[in-house]
């Protein structure tokens, strides 16, 4: 060797594998304003499409007249549902097995409903038509409160359910009834609750807030006529579904509909469904013969398309005297809104919620959920969590503290005292999971340690002193929180969408010059998947991530896939990276073998290449074989270097991390600070350390601002108060606290790299960390449970309804 | 609806249009200029996703109309760039530090941090945040955009970036 030969370090560090901190590929045009968003899309003779909304919650619509409007320079047509029912598509299906109206079909159900849809030349004009289009409503009473669906008298909202005892999900109790889901053993459960030392009981409200991407829905939806093709370009977070969606309910065949999502300004979920938008662009430019454009403002993003959360969860909780818990039981409210458009798995009306047990051994539990109709917006989304996991992990992590105030325990302690142990893993729950890898403790007592947990605990006990002998009116919260996340949707045993079961996908096609592209089927929103993706590759066969060119989200490029929603892309598309990877590097050997002139049991893997054992200077790298790969493989081998792998995980993966948040409460004003947070992660194998710290940053400031305030509000009437950022809390740097980042790195046994997803933890186990400290440092004073979320004024009523004030 | 006649210099070139009197500056800039770096989040001047330099002042063009900016001079994320054609330190400072996500924001953001670097060119975190607080970013949760501001501030100084401790 010379000294010009690389050294195994230089070698290793020239790919940027797994475990480099890689700077993104995608930096390089978003830094300079070079970013391709549908927004920035123009086509030749493009129109634009705008929506007459229902100023109401729920009333008749007794005539929409659109002649005026049609009088309006620029503006070529207003689509109705009688237009669209001459193409049937008045209704469509939702992704939750329910149907929803395109447009007003008779009545409205929500503010801001979709009535009728206004084609123009540009925006201006297709907004002066809409103010000119007359709509005649006949006003019913609206029904908001979720507690009041059920009532005999409830108004009936879905009129086209008339005599439908039964939906998707089983039967229907109610006319505002849509499912009840029911999991565990009851009696067990019952009995568990008998035999308690000590219950606790606490309805625990999540409330209704939004995912509010900074860039909202859109696409641009262009029909070829004469090729009978439809090309859409769209904010998907799953374009080849919208795809197979959009040939099943527009009745084009599939392979003449080319769906594109180009750049996505964030997604948390809000970009998951099928929206009303969608399906009239495309009508607009099927009935106009040009591209139609449609562009949602922010008031219609927050008022029409997909809310999150909004689950009403009466908890209890059986446990011994000294703290062992025994029973859980969970019932839960949920509001679906006006049609049950939840973005959940097929077979899940509740998403994964029975992870409710948590990281807890529970012998047994119990849980049951009521999906009912309201007049508000249609939903019910994964903001940033996998399917219903953050409701369960807040119910869970209010239990517990609830819990641990009730026997005088430190949370901390009552969670370590009943934490799933290591050597219990594949663990089952009582609820249905196999729970994969996991050490809970380890976690926790680094949480602990690094934040000085007693030391903390110790300042709160003066503080409250102080507080009692009316020193101080500040009062300080420790939220603890401790959560197992459920992400990688999903194995296809239990888990499809329409039908399609929930793999992923990833080809990867390697040029003679050692360079190459891969296609995979999931799609970034701001996850760095340009990056990291190659990082996998460049571990896995030795060719520089710098090399590797990452595409998604072309329909008719990339293999097909379910997206990127659910923490899923890492799971799932991961282990297709790495299994097609895999692929290529055993068709490698054959062709190293065949160079080398050895068996192939004689070669060994060296970072980038093959070396012969024992034989240390006989090598291939792999940008060689990538040569011969084009030019002399072996007799019988075709030639080329590529692999397709559609990877069918064998089961979730689990992630889990220990949150703490330090925070101090003035009680007379309600303003509070956050003192600290501290985030321990363990996500598996970290493929990018830097990608995941940003991934925890973002992950965190979003459940600091749903914790904290962030919620659509609506009044009595049911109109929408938080309709825009002026009254939705949308935090700002000066809000937002600084985040402490940690992890533990426990791989998954199952997973090809042993990663698990992280992109979502930070809000499951964020919201009941910001929780608890509230509820932490207002117990004393006598309160057992406020609800979120926990804005300035809240916290000042919750000072006053405990008499702090006397 | 009667369109008028607009002139104002964009990324130091000479620019003009015709445009209705109610045309938002921003859709001006994206749609008659072709500039799509310029987004828009809101309308309603929270999200800062629109911000543009209009003579020596942060702008949310979205909540401005095209014919106020007449004369004016504008710069845009796409003039950004070092007149040698090299990254603005802001640009190179938002990568090293991760300082975005979906990208949505970070035109607007780096719009809004060169132009509180001309005014404070070595802010402190806290002034870093009020400055930027007209911004908003859904991804990154700011940490590491007030890091990247930091680093591009110690680079316009001539300074060596040190990162502040935990």
């Amino acid at each position: 060797m010379n000294d010009m030969t690389p050294t195994r370090e230089q070698r290793e560090a020239k790919l940027e594998g797994m475990g480099c901190k890689r700077k993104r590929v995608e930096d390089i045009r978003f830094t300079q304003g070079k970013g391709n968003y549908v927004d920035d899309l123009k086509l030749p003779g493009m129109l634009h499409g705008d929506f007459v909304r229902s100023p109401h919650a729920h009333a008749r619509v007794k005539s929409i007249n659109g002649d005026e409007a049609l009088k309006v320079p620029g503006v070529l047509a207003v689509i109705t549902a009688e237009t669209l029912k001459t193409v049937n598509l008045a209704w469509m299906p939702t992704l939750a097995g329910d149907v929803q109206m395109v447009l007003a079909d008779g009545k409205v159900l929500f503010q801001n409903q979709e009535v009728a849809f206004v084609v123009a030349t540009d925006r201006y004009a297709a907004d002066d038509g809409i103010n000119k289009v007359v709509v005649e409503y006949e006003p019913l009473p609206p029904l908001i409160d979720p507690f009041k669906a059920m009532d005999k008298d409830a108004p009936v909202l879905r009129e086209d359910l008339a005599g439908k005892t039964t939906g998707a999900h089983g039967p229907r109790k109610h006319h505002n009834h849509i499912f009840e889901w029911t999991v565990g053993d009851k009696d067990l459960t019952d009995a568990a609750f008998r035999k308690a030392d000590v219950t606790i009981k606490e309805m625990i409200s999540y409330h209704r807030t939004h995912p509010s991407p900074l860039e909202t829905c859109q696409c641009v939806c262009s029909f070829d006529k004469i090729k009978g093709e439809l090309s859409i370009w769209g904010t998907f977070q799953a374009p080849h579904v919208i795809r197979t969606v959009v040939a099943l309910i527009a009745k084009i065949p599939e392979h003449k509909i080319h769906v594109i999502s180009p750049d996505i300004g964030g997604g948390f979920g809000n970009k998951v469904g099928a929206y009303p938008g969608y399906i009239c662009a495309a009508v607009a430019s099927i009935v106009t013969g040009k591209p139609v454009k449609w562009v949602e403002d922010r008031i219609e993003n927050l008022t029409a398309t997909s809310f999150a959360r909004d689950y009403h969860m009466t908890t209890e909780i059986a446990s011994t005297r000294e703290g062992k818990v025994t029973g859980l039981r969970v019932h839960v409210l949920a509001d679906h809104g006006a049609f049950d458009a939840c973005a959940d798995p097929s077979k899940w009306p509740a998403g994964f919620f029975n992870i409710v047990t948590g990281s807890y051994d529970f012998p047994t539990a119990h849980l049951s959920v009521d999906g009912i109709y309201t007049n508000k917006a249609p939903g019910g989304v994964a903001y940033r969590c996998s399917f219903r996991v953050t409701e369960a992990a807040y119910c869970i992590e209010r239990g517990m503290d609830i819990l641990a105030q009730k026997l005088g325990m430190d949370p901390a302690e009552l969670r370590l005292k009943n934490f799933i142990k290591p050597e219990q893993f594949p663990y089952h729950s009582a609820l249905g999971w196999e729970y994969d890898s996991g050490d809970y403790a380890t976690a926790m007592r680094k949480m602990m340690e690094s934040v000085d947990y007693a030391g903390l605990r110790k300042e709160q006990a003066e503080k409250r002193a102080a507080f009692k002998r009316g020193e101080t009116r500040e009062i300080m919260g420790l939220g603890v929180s401790f959560f197992t996340e459920i992400v990688g949707a999903g194995p296809s045993k239990n888990c499809d969408i329409l039908g399609i079961a929930m793999f992923d996908s990833c080809e990867i096609r390697l040029h003679p010059t050692g360079a190459g592209i891969a296609r995979v089927g999931t799609k970034s929103q701001g996850q760095g998947h340009e990056t990291t993706w190659a990082q996998i590759i460049a571990t896995e066969i030795g060719i520089p991530a710098d090399d590797i060119m990452v595409e998604e989200g072309n329909t008719d490029t990339a293999p097909y896939g379910l997206g990127t929603y659910g923490s899923r892309s890492t799971p799932v598309a991961g282990a297709a990276i790495a299994m097609a990877a895999r692929k290529i590097k055993a068709k490698a050997q054959m062709i190293a073998a065949y160079k080398l002139e050895v068996h192939e049991d004689d070669l060994e893997w060296d970072i980038d290449g093959f070396r012969v054992k024992g034989l240390p200077e006989k090598t291939m790298s792999m940008k060689d074989i990538c040569w011969a790969a084009y030019n002399s493989v072996p007799p019988g081998m075709e030639p080329g270097l590529e692999a397709v792998s559609y990877y069918d995980p064998p089961n979730m993966t689990y992630p889990f991390g220990a949150y703490i948040c330090v925070m101090n409460i003035d009680v007379d004003t309600g303003v509070y600070k956050i003192r600290r947070f501290y985030a321990l992660d363990d996500c598996g194998t970290r493929i990018n350390p830097m990608i995941i710290e940003g991934q925890v940053h973002g992950g965190l400031t979003e459940a600091f601002a749903i914790a904290m305030g962030q919620e659509i509000r609506y009044d009595d009437d049911g109109n929408v108060v938080t309709g825009s950022f002026m009254d939705f809390f949308m935090p700002t740097a000066v809000e937002t606290p600084h985040w402490e980042t940690d992890f533990t790195v426990t791989p998954s046994p199952h997973h090809p790299i042993g990663a698990k997803g992280v992109g979502e933890s930070p809000n499951v186990g964020g919201v009941p960390a910001f929780s608890n400290a509230v509820n932490d440092a207002f117990s004393f004073l006598g309160s057992t449970h406020i609800q979120m979320p926990h804005d300035f004024w809240r916290n000042w009523k919750a000072a006053k309804n405990l008499g702090v004030f006397a | 609806m009667a369109k008028t006649h607009v002139t104002m210099k964009v990324n130091g070139a000479e620019v003009e249009g015709l445009v209705e009197p109610r045309t938002l500056l921003v859709h001006f800039i994206r749609e008659n200029l072709g500039l799509t770096g310029t987004h828009i989040g809101c309308e309603t001047t929270h999200c800062g996703a629109c911000t543009v330099d209009i003579d020596g002042m942060s702008v949310k063009s979205c909540t401005m109309f095209a014919v106020q900016a007449q004369g004016s001079d504008i710069t845009t994320i796409e003039g950004m760039a070092n007149a040698d054609g090299s990254l603005h330190a802001l640009q190179e400072g938002f990568r090293m530090m991760h300082g975005l996500q979906c990208g949505f924001c970070t035109p607007g953001m780096i719009v809004r941090a060169q132009r509180l670097l001309k005014e404070n060119p070595s802010p402190t975190e806290e002034e870093i945040r009020m400055g930027i607080s007209g911004n908003i970013c859904r991804c990154t949760g700011y940490q590491n955009i007030v890091r990247a501001i930091q680093y591009a501030a110690a680079r316009i100084n001539g300074v060596e970036f040190k990162e502040a401790a935990e």
